[in-house]
Order: C-alpha cells, then sequence, then structure tokens
C-alpha cells in the first residue's frame, strides 16, 4: 500500500493540466468542508449566521446524550467491524474451498449488499417485532420466550450491528476472496510436503498472507461503523430512548430540529472522530506492512 | 350599416372573444404546497376545486410534502432558499414564530376573512402584532381516546380524577383487555400524557408559561409540571399497556381503541380522520374526554390549534395569492373543509357550524368548550420554547427506563438548548 509520489519537479505535466482537477476538487469538496467549519462556529438558520465561537461545541458537549452517542458509536463500529472481518475471512476460506455450488453460494452471500439499507432495515424491524414478528414467533414454537430485540434498550444496538454485518459481511468476503486469490498455491503445496495440518496452513499461511485484504476490510468497516446512520435510524430511531443513538443519528436530531450550527458542530466533531481513529489505525498497519 | 361592414364586425368580435378565451390572456399559476395526510389532501383539492370555479383565470397547482419533523425540514429549507410556493399550509404557535414570520411571510392582516376569526386562533398566528395566517381546518384537543363498548359492558363511567382513571383501568384489565394503549414505534405518540396534562397545570399555576418562556420555572421544580412525567409511570408500573407498546404503531393504537382491544389510548382528536377511514364501522364505539387532574373540580381540555395557510414574502403572485387564502380562511372555505373532512372539534370561523351528526369523538368536547375556563391552548400554543427531544424522554418514562424526576430534569436542558438557538432573551 506504498506509493512513491512523483515530484512536481520531474512531473510530465504542465501545471495547468491540473486546473480543471482542482477546480472541481476544491467546489465539490474543499469549499464545503472550510464552509461547515465556519458555519460550525455560528448560530444558523440557513437565512442568517451570527458568530458565537466554541458555544455550539461546548453545547455539543454538555449534551447528556452525546457521550452515550459516543460510547454507543464505538461500541457499533468495533462490533461490526470485527465481526464483519471474522466472518468474512471464514467464508471466503469457505467459498474458496472446492465446494458445492460455489458460484451460487458466493452470490448468496453478495446478495445482502446489493439490497436498500432502508429496506433491509424496515424488512428486519417487520421480523424483530417482540409479539408478531417472525423471529419470536419462531422461537416461541420451540419454547423460548424472544427478547424484544429492538425495544429492549440493552439490546438494541446489538441487534442493530447484527443486522449491519449479515448486510455488510458479502462485501468483506468478496475482499477476502480476492486476497486469498492473490496467495500463491506453491505455499500450500510446500507445507503439506512437510505435513502441517488444515489448521496450521490456516494461521501460518492464509492469516499472514492475507493482511493487505484484512487492513482493507477492517479499515472500510471501521469507518463505516463509525459514521453509520441509515441502518439505525430505519430500525430503532436511536430508540428506545436514546438507547441506540449514535453521532450520526445525535446530529440528524439536531438538523430536524431546526439546530443547523449545532448540528454542523456535530458532523466536524465526526470528522475529527473519524480522522484521529483511523489515521494512526493505518498509518500502524501500513509500517508493519513495510518492515516485514 | 351593410351586410359587409356587419360580417367584418362579427368576424372581428369572434376573433376577440377567441384571443379572450386563450391560454394567453392574463392567466396565473399559483402554486400551493400541502402535507400528504389524506385529510389534508381531500380537504385542499376541495378548496381549490371550489375556487377554480369562482375564479376560472388562476390556476392552482397541489404540491405535496411529508409531514412531521422532514415535513419542517423541507418547509424552512425551501423558505430560506427562496424556493417556496405561493401559499403554504404550516404550523401555527411555536413552530410558526421559528420560521421568523415577520421577516419571511406576507402579513395578512387586512384580510377581509379575519373579520370571522376565532380570537383564540389569532393569538397562534401573530408576530409583531400582524396576522400572518388564516386557519386551515378545525381545533381539536389532547386527552384520551375510550372505548364507549369496554364502557358499557363494564359499566364504567368517564373518570373525573385520576384515581378513577386508574381505578377504571384496573377493572379493564382484570377483565382481560389492555387499560391503555401505548405505542412507542411512533414516539411522538408518547408525550400526550404530558403535554394533555396543561390544563390541569395552567390551573395549578397559572403564570406557568410565561415563567417557563422567561426561563424562571423549570419542569423539574414545578410540582404540577412533573405530574405528567408521573402518569406515564404509574401507567407503566401498574402493567396497563399493551405488550408490545415498544413496537407498536399509532395506527395499532387507534386499532386496540376503535376495535374495543384497548379501553383507552392518550391522542389528540385529530385521529378522528384516520379513524374514519381505516375503522368506519368502529368510529361510533370511541369516545373522549380530557386528561383527569387529581382533583374532581379541575377538568378541562387542553386544546390545540389547526396549522393555517401562508404566504411568502418571495411570491411573485401575493395579490392572486391573498384572494386564494381569503377564501379559504371565510365561511366558504371553512365549510368546504368541514363538508370534506373530518370534523375533529370546534370551528374556529364564525358563521361556519359543525353538522349535528359529528362522530362521538367531537360531541364529548362540546361540554368543555361550552362551559367557561374549560379549555386552554396548549402550551407550544402559549410559549416558543418546546424541546425537540420530549417524545424520546417520554418514551423512556413510559417505558421504566428513566424516572420522572430525572426525566424533567433533562427535558428542562432541552429546552434550554433549543431557547439558546432560538435566541430568546434570558437563556
Amino acid at each position: 500500500m506504498t506509493e512513491t509520489r512523483p515530484r512536481s519537479r520531474n512531473s510530465p505535466y504542465p501545471l495547468w493540466f491540473f486546473i480543471p482537477a482542482a477546480i472541481i476538487y476544491g467546489v465539490l469538496f474543499l469549499l464545503p468542508t472550510v464552509s461547515s467549519l465556519w458555519f460550525s462556529l455560528t448560530r444558523w438558520d440557513l437565512t442568517t449566521a451570527e458568530f458565537i465561537g466554541l458555544e455550539n461545541f461546548q453545547q455539543f458537549f454538555s449534551e447528556p446524550f452525546l457521550v452515550k452517542g459516543l460510547v454507543n458509536t464505538l461500541i457499533y463500529a468495533v462490533t461490526t467491524s470485527g465481526l464483519k472481518t471474522v466472518f468474512g475471512l471464514l467464508l471466503a476460506v469457505l467459498l474458496t474451498s472446492n465446494i458445492f455450488a460455489r458460484g451460487f453460494l458466493r452470490t448468496l452471500v453478495f446478495f445482502p449488499v446489493l439490497v436498500s439499507t432502508i429496506g433491509i432495515g424496515i424488512t428486519f424491524a417487520v421480523m424483530m417485532h417482540p409479539t408478531k414478528g417472525i423471529i419470536n414467533v419462531a422461537l416461541e414454537t420451540i419454547g423460548i420466550p424472544g427478547p424484544g430485540w429492538l425495544t429492549n434498550p440493552t439490546l438494541a444496538l446489538f441487534s442493530v450491528a447484527l443486522v449491519d454485518v449479515w448486510k455488510g459481511v458479502g462485501l468483506a468476503t468478496l475482499i477476502f476472496i480476492a486476497g486469498l486469490a492473490a496467495i500463491s498455491p506453491d505455499y500450500y503445496e510446500a507445507a503439506r510436503i512437510d505435513g502441517a495440518t488444515r489448521l496450521q496452513q490456516f494461521f501460518r499461511i492464509t492469516l499472514p498472507l492475507v493482511r493487505p485484504a484484512t487492513v482493507i476490510v477492517v479499515t472500510l468497516s471501521l469507518i463505516g461503523g463509525l459514521r453509520s446512520f441509515d441502518l439505525i435510524w430505519a430500525m430503532t430511531r436511536g430508540g428506545p430512548g436514546f438507547s441506540s443513538d449514535v453521532i450520526a443519528s445525535v446530529i440528524y436530531k439536531q438538523y430536524q430540529a431546526g439546530f443547523y450550527g449545532l448540528s454542523t458542530a456535530g458532523n466536524v466533531i465526526l470528522f475529527a472522530l473519524i480522522a484521529v481513529i483511523i489515521l494512526p489505525f493505518t498509518l500502524w498497519f501500513n509500517r508493519r506492512e513495510v518492515e516485514e | 350599416m351593410t351586410h359587409r361592414i356587419k360580417l367584418v364586425l362579427a368576424g372581428a368580435s369572434m376573433l376577440l372573444a377567441l384571443v379572450a378565451a386563450s391560454p394567453s390572456h392574463a392567466e396565473v399559476t399559483l402554486s400551493f404546497l400541502i402535507d400528504n395526510s389524506p385529510d389534508t389532501v381531500a380537504a385542499a383539492e376541495a378548496l381549490v376545486a371550489a375556487y377554480q370555479a369562482k375564479t376560472p383565470d388562476v390556476i392552482i397547482e397541489i404540491e405535496q410534502r411529508p409531514g412531521g419533523g422532514e415535513g419542517d425540514n423541507i418547509v424552512k429549507t425551501r423558505l430560506a432558499t427562496g424556493e417556496m410556493p405561493d401559499v403554504f399550509l404550516y404550523n401555527s404557535g411555536s413552530l410558526l414564530q421559528a420560521l421568523k414570520p415577520a421577516q419571511t411571510l406576507v402579513d395578512l392582516s387586512g384580510l377581509s376573512s379575519q373579520a370571522k376569526v376565532d380570537e383564540g386562533f389569532k393569538t397562534v398566528v401573530r408576530a409583531d402584532d400582524k396576522l400572518y395566517g388564516v386557519p386551515f381546518g378545525t381545533a381539536m384537543a389532547g386527552g384520551i381516546l375510550y372505548n364507549r363498548k369496554i364502557y358499557h359492558e363494564l359499566g364504567l363511567s368517564v373518570p373525573k380524577t385520576w384515581a378513577e382513571f386508574m381505578a377504571n383501568n384496573e377493572k379493564v384489565k382484570a377483565a382481560g383487555k389492555v387499560a391503555v394503549a401505548q405505542t412507542y414505534r411512533d414516539t411522538w405518540t408518547s408525550q400526550l400524557f404530558v403535554l394533555a396534562d396543561y390544563y390541569n397545570l395552567h390551573a395549578a399555576v397559572p403564570n406557568f408559561a410565561a415563567d417557563y418562556t422567561a426561563n424562571k420555572a423549570k419542569y423539574a421544580d414545578t410540582p404540577a409540571a412533573m405530574k405528567g412525567f408521573e402518569r406515564l409511570k404509574d401507567v407503566h408500573d401498574a402493567g396497563l399497556m399493551n405488550e408490545d407498546f415498544g413496537a407498536a404503531s399509532y395506527d395499532d393504537g387507534l386499532r386496540m381503541v376503535a376495535t374495543g382491544e384497548a379501553a383507552h389510548y392518550p391522542m389528540l382528536t385529530f385521529a378522528v380522520g384516520v379513524l374514519k377511514q381505516n375503522y368506519p364501522e368502529n368510529l361510533g364505539d370511541v369516545g373522549f374526554f380530557a386528561q383527569p387532574s387529581d382533583d374532581a373540580a379541575i377538568n378541562g381540555l387542553t386544546v390545540w390549534m389547526p396549522p393555517a395557510l401562508y404566504i411568502p414574502a418571495t411570491s411573485r403572485h401575493v395579490e392572486e395569492a391573498k384572494k386564494f387564502v381569503d377564501f379559504a380562511g371565510g365561511v366558504e372555505g371553512c365549510k368546504i373543509m368541514i363538508d370534506t373532512n373530518t370534523v375533529q372539534g370546534p370551528s374556529l370561523v364564525e358563521g361556519c357550524d359543525l353538522p349535528a351528526d359529528v362522530p362521538p369523538v367531537v360531541k364529548d368536547m362540546t361540554p368543555y368548550f361550552e362551559a367557561k375556563g374549560k379549555t386552554t391552548p396548549a402550551l407550544e400554543f402559549v410559549s416558543p420554547v418546546k424541546g425537540p427531544s420530549l417524545e424520546q424522554i417520554t418514551v423512556e418514562v413510559g417505558s421504566g427506563i428513566r424516572q420522572p424526576a430525572d426525566a424533567a430534569k433533562l427535558y428542562d436542558d432541552d429546552v434550554r438548548k433549543q431557547a439558546k438557538q432560538l435566541g430568546l432573551p434570558n437563556w
């Protein structure tokens, strides 16, 4: 994942060549980023913006549920990212082995990735209904009283996380399949000749050599988990009460209430949070890769 | 006059008539933004049809938007970007004040229809002594819908105090039915026990609204204000609610109280519209009473004002829009809405009376309105401050996650945030 950056002196292209790209980048990315930094310091009603310094940030951090939203965001990101990585790798190993109907099974795993998140959220919300949902009805027939998947405040966040894993594991599997395909079969052949068991092959060959794919999966799913919103909103709207609120849903609620400056401040905080977590993580992973 | 000249004249007048009838004649198209609830759409379509029959040179195009918070966003954004249609429907009261009417809307004080509009309604569309809206629909109230069949079967009578209400609940529960339907999938429905208790709060602390707006009174420090939260907890702790209260929806609640699965459902009387549409054969089984207090002498109704029609300052056809709004806000417009729509409560236009065959829910409201001092507008119409998180907080109290005292404190924080954002003095 390392790249050598071309020095501008050595670049074969003249400077004006970059101008169109720079304009697009400036208008579509740089300008909104800078202006959102400005608006986060104002009391903003979309027509007038009054500068109030860091008051929005102060308000956001004194928000009784920000801390809870922050903790929930981290729990959610780590749970989904961890499970997606583990299940993704296991499924990838299964789906690269010589099993029956491999192509069909691969499609089956990838299918949920293609379906609309809101659609999945609504469907699962119906299936997880405490008395009429298919999950609890099925559990009841075998004599187990099902919990209130989305109405129990300690359970709601994890129920959503599990659905997120189900939906996202296909993408992780796909990346792992690509990573596994890149490992030369020679290693396995040599290992077999030395008498290595299947398990030894997995831990000594597959796991270390699939590291680039692992880094991609963990990074992508961690970022996705930190900023996830649509599934949570479709399934619980942050509820019951505030028990499954994450930063993104807290921000959305501020926006909905018409607190535009405050919600922009929330977005700046979310941006900073993702940068603070992801940046050292990727740096650390990349360095280790270079060392090996 | 020779025959030829006659012919020429006839031809010319025919041409003139043709020109006059062609669409190039000064014809104006007004756009009209409403929310997408079936009741609103029916009323708006009937209004537009009647108005166009009278004024064929004005064409009115109806545009729909979602309701709730999402609709609020659309209205605020379109108003701020100057994309607002010529006439739009929006809430009155505190939500209207958030639109800054003095800067963004056209003054409608001069409309002839205003003379007959109820004085109580005018207070909720007024800013800086100018009126910015005309009423759309009838007033409604917050309280408790009840199933009259269950009441009849169990020999219950309409409770005058909270203790009587809870006693009724125990009897309903003993009879194997749900005593109080709660529907926290649609979180807004959880607020009723708190919001509909405002009449009782107002009776105990008459200055509450003014002090609350001025940051002098708090929910957490006012025992009468805490009652609403305590009611929620009472009902939860007594195990009177439907088992799936956390996942049930607004429509589930209406079904339960209409079909007799549940005896009570705290709700606004605008539910009559959906009841009539979804459970027409059960409409006669649903009655209504105000949320009782601890004192039988204090028994009155918390009233919600209907939304209003407004004209944005950015409209390019202000004169034509004013004429349409004047029509809608007058007696004729009011009658059209009452005829097409479900009546949710008393009319706010003088000379526009309710039909005799209103459903029981509306009939049950009449005594409160006829007696003096038995109604008061809800808090959100007399104070600009209303915290946006109330519905999540009431879900928590109603689910037993949070205690009333803690909830009231939390709500005070939420209100402080909103007041600061509105830039109110003293906060």
